[in-house]
């Protein structure tokens, strides 16, 4: 219990000082944290969403699209690095490449299932008023859908974050270097810096929530219930913005019962 | 620029690849090819093969026990639904813990084997099998439980005979889920303790990264998280068929 | 093609009765933190082997009513009786296996098949697996479905499908009541209209002593031998044969609620083969009409060809005799214990 109490005095500590063994400070390793997982992230938003609207704006290969999820999901991010590392060798591209493996799916399936149920009445509406489908998807769709697309991009910050500790042995840098070096800072030192990781898992949720709460219609918006969550009660999953992928069965293969609906109810990736 | 490129370089700078000396090493094995196949098949049986059993043993035991225990809490919730907040709090803290500070948390107490990583392992899984147990069992429709009682069903009967029977999707989906998440964790537990898969990947850092070695493991990892999820699809169908069943006209 | 329905036999204890009378008596029930009760005082009895339909404004609390009597909401007062025996008398669950029990969104188990769950109860009371599959095959051709159907599961059937083998589902073990609520509610009208003539030829078969709760009018004089109007708070207005309440509703409210047609209502009951005819030769020219033909359609086909007399004959198209608007008023002022028993074939 007292490595719990030192880990604080080794945050208070090497904050703004220099970590033993480097010229970083545990402040600049946050950085180098998050610029890393910026870095995955913005790639991550660039394939994902474009192509997720495409896909779900032209309404196909949804198959594909909603479980491309699960499929990301399942690629242990170990195995991913292992893999790259003979190709990219052991520098934070590799890092960077695994990261984006596993971010991009929940915002391409997210983007997918989130422009492609607006519903088919809405878009119909608009193309009778003389919208082309540019406009239709623009103005329309995606004003709609911004809020899913918004859940998936956290769910993706968030397991990013938390993945980008294994950069700390594949030379990426980032609190990483802390956590998986327990012979240099002892176990105190990897509870202090895993601190800092959970305060910035928590800290990306409450700003996306914040951004998605922004973004969303305010007709649509619930506010009580925004950012609690509860099981689902009804058979059908409503398109909770709150959940991490909703995919309300978008596909033509989805039965109601799709226990893929209810896979992606759970909470984000587990922090590495 | 960071401490990890400095280790890194500190093992093998200068030196060139530290291969293991096998008696005969081939040349493929010496230049540090991409895939040395013959390396890798004269191997197998002693170096992977274990270890990937290792890495199901702790992926089986995690989940099981972690789906008694989550199951269990789930059937409690669901008759006493106040229970449902604090344990999704308690699961939800669990999970949030990152897998190497627990693993390291736990050495002082309970040393270097298996249970420093049981224990976590395990409670990775809760938050994500009781959430899903528990959203399968009240996500079955009013109606059918409505119809369940009225037709004389008991309680236990209506629970076991009817409502478990349709949360299986969901609960299926959970164990899915947990089930590669706790592939992919126990590779990063080879951090703390040589085992699983995950060894083999950090023993290649160790050889000078043998990239034979890193690829192999690494396939194996991502097969074994594939093969698993795809088997699990597998039983649910199998253990669900009306799931499947479509009006044919 | 329907084939007479086993008796059950041993594994019920007590009702053995194919249909057994139901009572209310003095019934109430109050929800706890309500001023006033769901239902204050409600009695009445509904005869063995008769279809009493409970309709009403919403909040009347027919439904309440219906599930007070196998007990899925329980009574604050009173007592209901099935055959002799308080429904109080047995474990909810026992008292449940013996009695039918619809529901309006069906609530077939999606995981089971047909048969399985056509034979949830008979399950239940430890039937042998033979005893069940041959219930299985009388009651598929009882509700009209296809042998092969028995294997299926729910979701490959369409919903007029289901409800008929919710139908099925409760009558399985035989048991001497049973309670429908608004159990065609879900379905669309034109299958609606289908499945409620199905469902009457059926009770001409088995004859059971029905409980059937809906809020529509219609749907209350088309199914009910006997109807109760209930007006909120479980107050029972009036308590009658649907010609009677046609005829002589008991006070504005029941007037209101049946509607300012009820008149014409009355004439779909009857239909020109309970009539008196005028002579055949009044209507020489005249279009015709079979005799099985309601009044009311006999009065419309009157005024749609503007003619004075139209032609009834029978399915042989022999003239029978002739029907005049005059003929028609008759028997809707006749003593209303004539024409009290719907004949009409519907």
């Amino acid at each position: 219990m007292n490595d719990f109490v030192r880990a604080f005095h080794f945050v208070g500590d090497y904050w703004s000082h220099h970590l033993l063994g480097s010229n970083h400070s545990l402040a600049d390793l946050t950085v180098q944290h998050l610029v890393l997982s910026l870095k995955a992230m913005v790639i991550a938003v660039v394939i994902g969403v474009p192509l997720g609207m495409l896909l779900g704006h032209i309404h196909r290969f949804s198959f594909i699209a909603i479980n491309v999820s699960n499929l990301g999901r399942a690629l242990p991010s170990l195995g991913i690095i292992a893999i790259l590392l003979p190709y990219t060798g052991i520098s934070e591209t590799t890092v960077i490449i695994a990261l984006v493996v596993l971010a991009a799916p929940p915002i391409l399936t997210n983007t997918y299932v989130a422009i492609e149920q607006v519903e088919v009445g809405t878009v119909d509406a608009a193309r009778g008023l003389g919208m082309r489908p540019w406009e239709v998807l623009v103005k329309v769709e995606l004003p709609l859908a911004l809020p899913l697309i918004f859940a998936g991009i956290r769910t993706s910050t968030v397991f990013v974050v938390a993945t980008a500790t294994l950069s700390g042995f594949f030379g990426g840098g980032g609190l990483g270097d802390v956590i998986a070096n327990p012979a240099s800072f002892g176990t105190y030192g990897v509870i202090g810096a895993s601190y800092v990781l959970i305060v910035l898992a928590i800290l990306s949720q409450i700003v996306f929530l914040t951004i998605e709460y922004a973004v969303t219609p305010r007709a649509l918006r619930r506010p009580l219930r925004w950012a609690i969550r509860r099981a689902p009660r009804a058979r059908n999953v409503e398109a909770d913005p709150t959940r991490t992928h909703p995919g309300s069965g978008a596909g033509a293969d989805d039965h109601p019962d799709d226990p893929n609906r209810q896979l992606q109810l759970e909470q984000g990736s587990k922090i590495e | 620029m960071t401490l990890g490129i400095v280790r890194a370089s500190v093992l093998y700078a200068d030196k060139g690849p530290k291969i293991p000396d096998f008696g005969k090493t081939s040349d493929c094995v010496k230049n540090n090819g991409s895939f040395c196949w013959a390396w890798f098949r004269h191997n197998w049986s002693s170096q992977f093969e274990p270890r990937l059993w290792e890495h199901i043993e702790l992926t089986v035991v995690s989940v099981g026990v972690g789906f008694v225990i989550a199951f269990v809490l789930a059937l409690l919730a669901y008759r006493a639904r106040w229970l449902a907040g604090p344990v999704t709090f308690v699961t939800s803290v669990l999970y949030t813990i990152p897998s190497l500070a627990a693993f390291l948390i736990l050495v002082p107490i309970t040393g270097l084997g298996r249970m420093t990583l049981y224990i976590p392992l395990t409670s990775y899984t809760l938050l994500i099998l009781f959430t899903n147990t528990l959203a399968g069992l009240t996500g079955v429709p009013d109606e059918i439980k409505d119809a369940a009682r009225g037709n004389g069903l008991t309680p236990m009967q209506s629970l076991w005979q009817v409502e478990l029977p349709l949360a299986i999707p969901t609960i299926m989906a959970g164990v899915r889920v947990a089930v590669v998440t706790i592939v992919s964790l126990a590779t990063i537990a080879a951090a703390v303790e040589p085992v699983g898969l995950g060894e083999r990947i950090f023993d290649a850092l160790n050889k000078g990264n043998f990239h034979t070695q890193f690829i192999a493991a690494g396939v194996l990892c991502v097969l074994l998280a594939l093969v698993a999820d795809g088997l699990l699809v597998l039983l649910q169908r199998v253990v669900t068929p009306w799931t499947r069943a479509r009006r044919t006209r | 093609m329907t084939e007479s329905i086993d008796a059950p036999d041993k594994g019920t204890s007590g009702s053995v009765s194919s249909a057994a009378p139901l009572e209310f008596r003095d019934v109430s029930k109050q929800y706890p933190g309500t001023a006033s009760p769901a239902i204050g005082n409600l009695s009445f009895t509904v005869p063995a082997g008769e279809v009493c339909v409970l309709v009403g404004p919403s909040g009347c609390g027919k439904t309440t009513a219906m599930r007070l009597v196998n007990r899925m909401i329980d009574l604050t007062s009173g007592d209901i009786l099935i055959g002799d025996k308080s429904v109080t008398g047995r474990s909810p669950a026992d008292l449940r296996r013996e009695i039918g029990y619809v529901i309006q969104q069906i609530g077939l188990f999606p995981h089971l098949s047909i048969a399985r769950n056509i034979t949830t109860v008979p399950r239940l009371l430890g039937w042998s697996r033979e005893r069940c599959n041959q219930r299985v095959e009388e009651l598929l051709d009882l509700i009209g479905l296809p042998q092969d159907m028995a294997k299926r599961y729910p979701s490959q059937l369409s919903g007029g499908q289901q409800q008929r083998v919710g139908v099925a589902r409760a009558l399985a073990a035989d048991p001497p009541l049973m309670l429908m609520d608004e159990p065609f509610g879900a379905i669309d009208p034109i299958n609606r209209d289908n499945l409620q003539n199905q469902f009457l030829r059926l009770q001409r078969e088995i004859r059971k002593t029905i409980v059937f709760v809906t809020h529509d009018i219609d749907e209350a004089i088309k199914m009910g031998d006997r109807i109760v109007i209930l007006r909120e708070g479980g107050e029972l207005v009036q308590y009658d044969t649907p010609d009677n309440i046609l005829a002589n509703p008991a006070d504005e409210f029941v007037a209101q609620f049946v509607g300012q047609d009820r008149g014409l209502k009355r004439l779909s009951l009857t239909s020109l083969g309970a009539i008196d005819l005028g002579p055949p030769g009044d209507a020489s020219n005249g279009p015709a009409v079979p005799v099985t033909s309601s009044l009311r359609d006999a009065l419309s086909v009157l005024m749609v060809e503007s003619v004075p007399a139209l032609r009834v004959t029978d399915e042989h198209e022999q003239v029978l005799g002739s029907v005049t608007i005059e003929h028609i008023n008759n028997a809707l002022h006749t003593d209303t214990t004539r024409v009290s028993t719907p004949d009409l074939v519907k």
